[in-house]
């Protein structure tokens, strides 16, 4: 589609690492990736623990490490999103909540983290962000160690408004927090998003992404399995596309944990293990 | 806070006083006699002039009650006179301590300095050529003993290009009042030198490796997220979470700076407080000696005291811990 503001196509990423000392190969921890977000949009990007959801955000804003290998497109309003297009963008345009408090630098007081980046009116911008999140001014003399988990979380999302942000990236916002504060974590989302940003939230509750996305992406091993309208995840999931999403969708607590499906899943690996097995006594699997 | 500063006096008092009954066991069981020292080759002394040195400065009593004596005239602050330069052992250890503090203090900031932007640079370009040669460069001169370097600098620039003088600390021949303060740098340029490049090494590969751990850590991905460039990184984060262990690295470097000064005033025949103590060694001026150990180890000491406050004053996450 013209109108997203990011299109992520056959998104792979790759690392190169050594084993057994001095032989190199390459992992791909992602494969296939697709997902698009439009202006004002708030896509979910669900998916477990390890299946590169986090890498996908940091693919997108060019924070990978060294040895990383992209392969696919990344188009940022309709223009490829080359290292050096991600490099003037990030931090303007395109901001990023990451997913651990431990982003914060240990050594600087909070408010001159906000500051970082807001130019010569900083100090009155801080107070209002500050303001904004719930946050006291005197806070900012604090150093990060100084400040709860919940504050931090705002301090972070402080950090992320910016004039002129199109794209906001929040890395797992959510988890460890109480119901409230994932409440406000959740309307503080929104919030971007209706006044105009694209929002690509990371994470693995699809419960409470379910509230505020407008579209799901569900993604595991690092292939996107599924896109939907969060309006699909309804029911017992019939308008939902491929198999994987429905059990993920029914699996989830306030659904049962559809005990009928999982019967199926133990079927299925049972076979799984046979089949392996023979190709094991074959001697074909080699890596 | 006041606590710790309390416990810390009690130890350098242990400290010290562990040490003194160290130095002086080990000195009464070296074959060094002081009255022999004192009279040097002189032959005229009869027998019964030196049984009355003996008498005068109490060698004939016991070990112990030799301590006692001397400890507590130290406690008076008097630490004797000096046999070598007949002189009180304060006053030679006070001046002769000015000269090697300007000879440690600028290889301590030069070394520092250098050493820090070395390991910095390191990191930055980890793997790289650069990264390898400031590597391979610490590596070679943390195995390079203070002497053979200092020799080395002597052939070069005082022998071969004769750039600097060979020795000492002042010109010879001329009277103290005419000697000028280049004079004096001109002099004090190679040993400085000496010691400053092997400083280097240990704050370099030190900081190069808490560099890297710095440019992996979170907040510098978060930092490069936000937009920040290589050197904001460097200015906001990098230098704020770095500089303060490599200060108290070269605060607990005062111990190897002090050796290392020995050596090389004594390559440099420049006369500070190590080639003073050498020289009270090897002639065996024992007042003079033991107190240039008290003062050396004190000084070693307030470096590593100072390294230890800083830590927990600086850093505001050590706040209460002190």
């Amino acid at each position: 589609m013209s109108d997203a503001l990011l299109q992520v196509e056959h998104l792979s990423i790759g690392f190169s690492q050594y084993f057994k000392g001095t032989k190199k190969r390459v992992i791909h921890p992602i494969s296939d990736l697709n997902v698009e977000i439009r202006e004002g949009e708030i896509v979910a990007v669900v998916g477990s623990s390890g299946s590169g959801k986090s890498l996908l955000a940091h693919a997108v804003l060019g924070i990978l490490p060294g040895n990383a290998v992209c392969g696919g497109n990344i188009a940022y309003r309709g223009e490829p999103l080359t290292e050096e297009r991600k490099a003037r963008l990030r931090g303007r345009e395109i901001s990023f909540i990451p997913q651990s408090v431990n982003y914060l630098d240990p050594l600087m007081r909070v408010g001159k983290q906000v500051r970082i980046g807001l130019g010569a009116d900083a100090p009155s911008v801080q107070q209002a962000l500050f303001q904004r999140y719930g946050l006291k001014a005197s806070d900012g003399r604090l150093f990060p160690y100084e400040l709860s988990g919940g504050m931090l979380r705002r301090v972070l999302f402080a950090t992320s408004v910016r004039e002129g942000v199109r794209l906001v990236i929040a890395d797992e916002p959510t988890p460890g927090i109480h119901p409230e504060a994932l409440a406000e974590i959740l309307k503080q989302l929104k919030q971007l998003a209706s006044e105009g940003a694209g929002v690509m939230l990371i994470t693995h509750d699809l419960m409470s992404a379910l509230e505020i996305a407008d579209r799901v992406a569900v993604i595991e091993e690092g292939r996107t399995v599924e896109i939907s309208e969060a309006a699909a995840f309804e029911g017992a999931g019939r308008q939902l596309r491929t198999e994987f999403t429905r059990r993920l969708w029914r699996a989830l607590p306030d659904n049962d944990f559809d005990l009928e499906l999982q019967g199926k899943e133990e079927v299925r690996i049972a076979a799984d293990r046979r089949k392996s097995g023979l190709l094991l006594s074959k001697g074909a699997l080699d890596f | 806070m006041a606590k710790s500063i309390a416990i810390r006096l009690v130890r350098v008092a242990t400290l010290l006083i562990g040490l003194s009954i160290l130095t002086f066991s080990l000195i009464h069981l070296s074959p060094m006699d002081p009255v022999n020292a004192y009279i040097g080759g002189d032959t005229s002394a009869s027998p019964e002039q030196i049984e009355k040195f003996k008498q005068y400065w109490g060698v004939d009593k016991s070990p112990v009650e030799q301590y006692l004596s001397w400890a507590g005239s130290l406690l008076q602050g008097n630490f004797g006179t000096s046999l070598l330069y007949r002189s009180p052992v304060l006053d030679i250890i006070q001046s002769r301590f000015l000269t090697s503090l300007a000879l440690m203090g600028a290889a301590w900031l030069l070394s520092g300095g250098i050493g820090y932007s070395l390991g910095v640079i390191a990191a930055v370009h980890r793997g790289k050529l650069i990264d390898r040669i400031i590597k391979w460069y610490s590596y070679t001169l943390v195995s390079t003993p203070i002497f053979w370097m200092g020799l080395i600098l002597l052939i070069v620039f005082a022998v071969w290009l004769k750039w600097f003088p060979v020795g000492l600390a002042v010109p010879a021949g001329v009277l103290e009042s005419e000697v000028r303060f280049i004079d004096r740098v001109h002099h004090f340029a190679l040993p400085a030198l000496t010691l400053s490049i092997l400083g280097v090494a240990n704050v370099a590969m030190h900081t190069r490796e808490k560099m890297i751990d710095i440019l992996n850590s979170e907040y510098i991905v978060f930092a490069k997220a936000r937009g920040e460039s290589k050197w904001q990184i460097f200015k906001n984060h990098g230098f704020r979470n770095s500089i303060l262990p490599a200060i108290s690295l070269q605060f607990a470097y005062f111990g190897e700076l002090f050796g290392g000064s020995m050596l090389a005033e004594q390559v440099f025949a420049y006369p500070g407080l190590g080639s003073t103590l050498t020289t009270a060694g090897l002639k065996g001026d024992l007042p003079l000696m033991v107190g240039i150990i008290l003062v050396s180890s004190l000084f070693v000491f307030a470096g590593n005291l100072i390294a230890d406050i800083l830590n927990k004053v600086v850093d505001p996450r050590m706040k209460g811990a002190v």
